[in-house]
């Protein structure tokens, strides 16, 4: 039972989480079947990397790593703007947020 | 304390990121996306990166997440079909997904030399000086041109964002419509 009020936690712990959300991002990504939705399971992908950066930043005490996960942040806002709106034109083109029905460039 | 407050979170955390796979409304898979966020900026804290906690909150779980969620309303998005996908991603996605993550753990598990997170350890030896400060001093002295530059990268998207989502103006309808011809 101290155990548990423990004041250390293993690093590893920590990039056991960083994988599993990475992994759930990914399967959100293909089993998901809205635009929108694919769209977060991206931005969980990031959110996992950005989770072992700060991981690895505590372990080597290097402040890079905190400084890239900033970076990082900045440019997902960047790309979480520009990508809701190309799924804004896309919803004006074809009227339907379905990524089965969005498949003008399948082969 | 620090161990309870990391399985507390990270549960949060594991239950969000789940909880956004099985729901079918989109509202509800950006509610549980930002309790994910919010316990990633929990974590951070643990971890000792104060500013990168902040910085979460407001923009991931503020910015992003209210675009999100206002996209979301505004294409009146409903309930997604479920259907099978396609078949790349069932023979080759779930395959290399399963492989990824038990390569990953199977590497972390065997790691030698990994430490532990402590509240007290700061990235610092120098004695008064706090996470943040270090971080802003190397942000701004060595770090500034990259900095800049993302301001720029930002600005383009603004433009980019503007440039995407908005009408076209040569269409008549439109333009009829928005002067109230």
């Amino acid at each position: 039972m101290s155990s548990l009020f423990a004041q250390e936690v293993p690093l590893s712990w920590y990039l056991l989480l960083s994988a599993a959300l990475f992994s759930l991002g990914v399967v959100g990504f293909l089993i998901k079947r809205n635009l929108i939705t694919v769209f977060m399971s991206i931005e969980l992908m990031l959110n996992g990397v950005n989770l072992s950066f700060v991981t690895f930043a505590q372990q080597w005490h290097a402040v890079k790593g905190q400084i890239f996960v900033f970076f990082v942040m900045m440019v997902a806002a960047a790309e979480a703007a520009v990508g809701l709106a190309i799924i804004i034109a896309v919803f004006r083109a074809r009227a339907t947020l379905a990524v089965d029905r969005i498949d003008l460039m399948k082969l | 304390m620090h161990l309870i407050l990391f399985l507390v979170f990270a549960g949060f955390c594991l239950g969000g990121a789940i909880n956004l796979l099985i729901q079918s409304h989109p509202i509800n898979s950006a509610l549980s996306l930002i309790v994910v966020m919010v316990s990633l900026a929990v974590l951070y804290l643990l971890l000792g990166a104060e500013f990168l906690a902040a910085a979460q909150v407001i923009v991931y779980a503020g910015a992003i997440m209210v675009l999100f969620t206002f996209v979301v309303m505004l294409l009146n998005a409903g309930r997604e079909a479920r259907t099978l996908g396609s078949r790349a991603a069932r023979v080759v996605g779930f395959p290399a997904v399963v492989t990824i993550l038990a390569v990953i753990a199977t590497v972390i598990l065997h790691a030698q030399g990994l430490g532990v997170a402590r509240l007290s350890d700061g990235l610092t030896n120098v004695p008064g000086q706090t996470n943040i400060e270090l971080l802003s001093t190397v942000l701004f002295t060595k770090l500034l041109l990259p900095f800049e530059v993302t301001s720029v990268l930002i600005l383009i998207a603004i433009l980019g964002a503007v440039a995407l989502a908005r009408h076209d103006d040569t269409d008549p309808q439109g333009s009829a419509e928005r002067t109230g011809k």
